[in-house]
C-alpha cells in the first residue's frame, strides 16, 4: 500500500530548533503536513484531538518524557497502532531496550542525517 | 560536715572520736594525703590519654575550619559558579540564535529553488539538507551543557552546605584577612584585558564603542 504523503505527522521535542530541523527535513522528504508539540503531555493531547499517521518524538522532555508518551500511546485503544519513532541522543542499550519493550516502531540516535531518517520512515511506513 | 563520701566521712568521724574537735597537723596531713590519693585515682592514665586525643582532635578541626574558610567558599559560589552557569547559558542562547539564523537563510534558498533548473535544484537540495543536518549540533550541545549546568548546581548545593556549617568561621576569616581592594588608580595590566566575550548587558554595544572612540576625537 502506498504511503499517504499527506498524512499528518506529529513531531515532539522541547528544543524549538530541533522541531524546525525535523520539519524542514520532513518537507524535503515530501511530508509537508506536520504538527509540533514541545513535550509528551502536549503531544498526547493533540493525538487525542486529531488524526495522525506518525509520531516522531524526542525522549528527554518535561513534564512527560518520550518513553512515557510511547507507553501512553500504546496503552490507548484508539492510538495503540500508531507508528512511533523515537529520535533521541539517549544511545545506551538500556534505553533502546526500554523503548522496544514499550512498543517503539523505530529508533534514531541524534545527530542523524536525512538518509537515516528516510530509511527508518520507510521501514515503519513502507516505501515512498 | 557532710561530705557525701562514706570513706571520707568515716575518717572524719574517727578523728573526731579520737581527738574531739581539735585536730593535729599530722591528722590534717593524713586527710590531705588521702584526698590527693583519691584525686589521682579519679584521673587514670587512659583518661589523660583520651583528653589529649580530644584536644588534638579539636585543634585539627579548628585548623580544618580555618583552611576551609580560607578557600572562601562564599566567593566560589557567588562569583565562580554563578559566572560559569551564566556563561554556559549564554553559549546555549548564542548557538540557538546562530542555528536559527542559518536555517532562516537556508529556507530562503529553498524558496527560490523552483526558479532554477532541475540539476541545480538537486544540488541546492543536497546542500540545504546538509545544512539542516549539521544544525542538529545545537540540540546535542544544548543537552550536554544542560548536564554540566546540573553538575554545577550539585556543586553549588555542596558549597551551600559548607557555608551553613562554617558560616561563622568564614566571616571571621574574611574579617581577619580582608582582600586587597584593587586601587582605582592602579594601572590596568595586560592580564586584566583578557576577559573573553562578555555576557549580555555586561560589555559595550557597538554603538557605545563607537561613541567611546568618537570621544577621543
Amino acid at each position: 500500500m502506498a504511503v499517504d504523503m499527506n498524512m499528518k505527522i506529529l513531531i515532539v521535542d522541547d528544543y524549538k530548533t530541533m522541531l524546525r530541523i525535523l520539519r524542514n527535513l520532513l518537507r524535503q522528504l515530501n511530508f509537508a503536513n506536520v504538527d509540533e508539540a514541545s513535550d509528551g503531555a502536549e503531544a498526547l493531547q493533540k493525538l487525542k484531538q486529531d488524526k495522525f499517521g506518525l509520531v516522531i518524538s524526542d525522549w528527554n522532555m518535561e513534564p512527560m518524557t518520550g518513553i512515557q508518551l510511547l507507553r501512553a500511546v500504546r496503552g490507548d485503544e484508539s492510538l495503540k497502532h500508531l507508528p512511533f519513532v523515537m529520535i533521541t541522543a539517549e544511545s545506551k542499550s538500556e534505553n533502546v531496550i526500554a523503548a522496544k519493550e514499550a512498543g517503539v516502531s523505530n529508533y534514531i540516535v541524534k545527530p542523524f542525517n536525512v538518509e537515516t531518517l528516510k530509511t527508518k520512515l520507510v521501514s515503519v511506513l513502507g516505501d515512498f | 560536715m557532710d561530705t557525701h563520701d562514706p570513706e571520707f566521712q568515716a575518717m572524719l568521724e574517727g578523728i573526731r572520736e579520737r581527738r574531739g574537735d581539735s585536730v593535729s597537723v599530722t591528722d590534717i596531713g593524713d586527710v590531705v594525703h588521702s584526698m590527693l590519693a583519691s584525686l589521682r585515682g579519679d584521673i587514670s592514665a587512659s583518661d589523660i590519654e583520651l583528653y589529649t586525643e580530644i584536644e588534638s582532635l579539636a585543634k585539627y578541626i579548628r585548623a580544618a575550619k580555618a583552611e576551609i574558610a580560607s578557600l572562601r567558599p562564599d566567593e566560589v559560589k557567588d562569583t565562580h559558579l554563578r559566572t560559569a552557569s551564566d556563561e554556559l547559558d549564554a553559549i546555549v542562547d548564542a548557538t540557538a540564535g546562530a542555528t536559527n539564523a542559518i536555517m532562516d537563510a537556508t529556507e530562503q534558498i529553498e524558496r527560490v529553488m523552483e526558479q532554477v533548473d532541475v540539476d541545480q535544484q538537486a544540488i541546492l537540495m543536497n546542500a540545504t539538507t546538509g545544512i539542516y543536518e549539521a544544525c542538529s549540533f545545537q540540540d546535542i550541545t544544548g543537552q550536554r551543557i544542560t548536564k554540566v549546568v546540573k553538575a554545577l548546581k550539585h556543586i553549588e548545593e555542596t558549597v551551600d552546605g559548607l557555608l551553613t556549617a562554617f558560616g561563622d568561621e568564614i566571616a571571621k576569616y574574611k574579617e581577619s584577612q580582608p582582600k586587597e581592594e584593587k586601587q582605582a588608580e592602579a594601572p590596568i595590566e595586560d592580564a586584566d584585558l583578557l576577559q573573553g566575550p562578555q555576557l549580555k548587558g555586561k560589555g559595550n554595544t557597538q554603538e557605545e564603542i563607537d561613541a567611546l572612540l568618537a570621544s577621543f576625537d
